[in-house]
């Protein structure tokens, strides 16, 4: 069975899917669901120790030998995101049955868990394959999912959050899958392996440049990079919170898995940022992305829109890491991706709390609600230190990294950008804390409000108090990062 | 339209061989265009002809909601099943040879019939709960 | 080298360019979809048009042949276009959706509705 693994990991949520969709009774679906997503997690576990010990693990599909047939690859980088991905699914889908009972609709419930493990299978695909085509494969079918997901949302503005995402989404996927033609044209293989293997060898041509910019456009449109973002705000703030809670957390960040895969692994360190300049194109548009939106997140009053802009600005900080093509640097963002993971998910989850006892997350119907709710605003104070990067919190180390990284590059203005956006993380948090502690509880609106019940808070909390161990004791996290980077780099090059 | 005595004289003759049709291409999928998704299309164009002559109620006596997304869910499981199986026979995922213990090329078509089977199902109910979700709409308000 | 050669890809360009543009410019939510779709179908021509050989034919077993056309480009468009199928089913049930919601399936009448809220 272990040495299954690979394959068992994509498989186990897709069984379980349609067993939800037949199912009909909502409960059920949801015990099917946690226990899919926890034996997700507990692979996830053993591949990483595995992959640690052994170094990465090939699966080939249907016993066909690597590059004719369809081969999974698990390297450092992959078990790293794998167990991100399962985490956060592990999580939130406990987190789902209060949650989603409220918000969805119990007549709809079980389609929903259905929808959502095949979110989380695909997830899980795109981060196991090692096949170009599989990749585009699995990506749509996460992709659909999520637009289901978000249309599921109360508001009716969740329905054109989720067209629009759709409309950009599929343009980026079909973007993604022209590069992929135009690859499999110049070598006649579609293996990620045997690609970086016969890339370098081709005479110079027009078409390879070619894929490289519909491969990155595509891939930063589905990871909301600054000028291809639009599609997120509304799609994180009217979706369900759960699926907010879940979606924030693991789909950018297997899309910047995606973009790492295709341009360490594929294409190679040399191509990808001395001919092709990725590294300059990368760092001005994740500083400014870090910079307005950080600056947009500021002025917004409905507080899950704030967290979208917020993370927004997280998506460049990791990107600017990336940006730098160094160990430093590349482990920050490989590190950042798994922190604020966790961060952005315990955040969501905290709202889906408000959400659920007061039905609104409008900055000006949470007064007070510090002294009603205090372990569930305990919970988003721990995640709004950590996206500021105080000490002994998950952010503070993924930023030490990032300054490191930028310092060690020479480039002190972008040093003091980073310290400069954090405080702007400072204002937005502190525009949270201000209505919830230091306002005045408004008893006409809302009498019977009280904590949050115990199912909503433990998930919560658990997400909460990760962000302060992986803050305290990095080792596990950075030495995952670390490894991940030092593996891109040296296949890369 | 099931006033309109052309259609509905003509639509009672030609589902089944619509329908026959899927049939033969799905099982002829090897030998020419074909397999699973077209079969599963054409099999749901056949019951989707039949509503749009004989109106929803009848289709819905004829093949109910609740036994289209069975078969849309059955698919997957068996596609998925086929898979599992292989691995417990010990080999790969998705591995045919290993389907039948004396032939690996029987193997190999018992294992494509079977998952054309998953495919051709899945389709089928997939688009027909598509089409009474969208044809449904207006009498749902 | 000469421009008649790549005629598919030619076709390819302009299907590209003018399912790109429907996508971009239109305001109603369903021909925006249709824009869509004829963005994907350009992207199928362009693979199916790259496995063909010359003096092949289709990637079918037959005794009388002895070349035959690359099968695995076929096979992906199969999965490509089923993705197709199930992204422009899933946005038009979104259209229905929308329509029902807000009365229009107009792009700037309903930023104008949710704008006025």
């Amino acid at each position: 069975m272990m040495s299954h693994l690979p394959v068992l990991q994509v498989i186990v949520p897709l069984l379980a899917a349609p067993l939800c969709a037949l199912v009909r009774h909502g409960r059920t679906a949801w015990a099917i669901a946690v226990a899919s997503s926890w034996v997700s997690l507990w692979m996830a576990w053993k591949i990483f120790q595995l992959v640690q010990a052994d170094g990465a693990i090939s699966y080939n599909l249907g016993g066909w030998p690597a590059p004719i047939g369809i081969e999974y690859k698990i390297d450092a980088l992959s078990a790293f995101v794998l167990i991100i991905v399962t985490l956060v699914g592990a999580v939130v889908t406990p987190y789902a049955l209060k949650s989603v009972g409220r918000e969805v609709g119990t007549s709809r419930e079980a389609l929903f868990y259905a929808a959502f493990l095949l979110c989380l299978s695909g997830l899980l695909g795109i981060v196991v394959t090692g096949d170009m085509f599989n990749v585009f494969v699995f990506l749509e079918i996460s992709s659909l999912s999520a637009y289901a997901l978000i249309a599921l949302g109360r508001d009716r503005r969740a329905l054109t959050a989720s067209y629009q995402y759709l409309i950009m989404g599929s343009v980026g996927a079909t973007f993604i899958v022209i590069g992929i033609g135009m690859l499999y044209v110049m070598t006649g293989s579609l293996n990620m392996a045997d690609l970086a293997i016969l890339l370098p060898e081709l005479p110079s041509n027009r078409t390879i440049p070619v894929a490289f910019a519909f491969l990155s456009v595509g891939v930063c449109l589905k990871l909301a990079l600054f000028p291809l973002h639009m599609w997120l705000p509304n799609a994180y703030a009217y979706a369900p919170s759960a699926v907010t809670a879940f979606i924030a957390s693991t789909a950018t960040k297997v899309a910047i898995y995606m973009l790492l895969r295709f341009f360490f692994t594929v294409f190679g360190v040399h191509f990808s940022f001395s001919e092709m300049q990725l590294g300059i194109i990368l760092l001005p548009l994740s500083l400014i992305a870090i910079f307005s939106m950080s600056l947009v997140a500021i002025f917004q009053t409905n507080v899950k829109r704030m967290l979208a802009y917020s993370s927004l600005a997280q998506i460049g900080y990791i990107i600017l890491g990336i940006s730098f093509f160094s160990n430093t640097g590349l482990t920050a963002g490989i590190l950042h991706l798994f922190n604020h993971a966790i961060i952005k998910g315990s955040l969501f989850m905290a709202l889906g709390c408000v959400m659920y006892r007061l039905n609104s997350v409008e900055l000006e119907n949470m007064r007070g609600l510090g002294k009603k709710m205090p372990l569930t605003m305990g919970a988003f104070m721990v995640g709004g230190f950590s996206l500021i990067g105080v000490p002994f919190t998950a952010g503070f180390v993924s930023k030490w990294y990032l300054i490191q990284g930028a310092i060690e590059k020479g480039l002190w203005p972008v040093a003091l950008l980073i310290l400069m956006t954090s405080l702007m993380a400072v204002v937005y948090i502190w525009r949270v804390v201000e209505s919830v502690y230091f306002s005045e509880f408004d008893e006409s609106q809302n009498d019977d409000c009280t904590e949050a019940p115990l199912g909503l808070l433990l998930p919560t909390w658990a997400l909460a108090l990760l962000c302060l161990y992986f803050g305290i004791n990095a080792t596990l996290t950075t030495s995952g990062a670390s490894l991940a980077a030092a593996n891109l780099l040296r296949i890369g090059s | 339209m099931e006033d309109n005595v052309i259609l509905r004289v003509a639509t009672k003759i030609l589902t089944p061989y619509i329908l026959l049709f899927a049939l033969y291409v799905q099982f002829h999928g090897d030998y020419g265009p074909g397999g699973g998704f077209q079969a599963g299309v054409i099999f749901a164009s056949g019951f989707v002809l039949y509503t749009l002559i004989y109106g929803l109620e009848t289709a819905r006596l004829v093949l109910p909601l609740r036994v289209a997304s069975l078969c849309g869910a059955l698919g997957v499981l068996i596609y998925a099943g086929v898979g599992i199986a292989t691995m417990i026979l010990g080999g790969e995922f998705l591995d045919y040879d290993y389907l039948n213990s004396h032939d690996a090329e029987h193997g190999q078509h018992l294992g494509i019939l079977l998952v054309e089977l998953g495919v051709l199902t899945t389709v089928f109910g997939v688009m027909v709960v598509i089409f009474y979700s969208f044809a449904g709409r207006r009498e749902a308000k | 080298m000469n421009a008649v050669g790549f005629l598919n890809y030619w076709f390819v360009v302009v299907l590209m360019m003018i399912g790109f543009y429907i996508l971009i410019a239109q305001g109603n939510l369903v021909k925006k979809i249709i824009g869509l779709n004829i963005f994907q179908t350009s992207v199928f021509i362009l693979y199916i048009s790259m496995g063909k050989i010359e003096g092949a034919t289709a990637p079918i077993l037959n005794s009388n042949w002895s070349v035959y056309s690359n099968p695995l480009p076929h096979v992906l468009i199969l999965t490509a276009i089923v993705v197709g199928v199930a992204t422009s089913a899933l946005g038009l049930s979104l259209v229905v959706r929308i329509h029902e919601a807000y009365g229009s399936v107009e792009e700037d009448q309903i930023n104008e509705m949710d704008r006025s809220v």
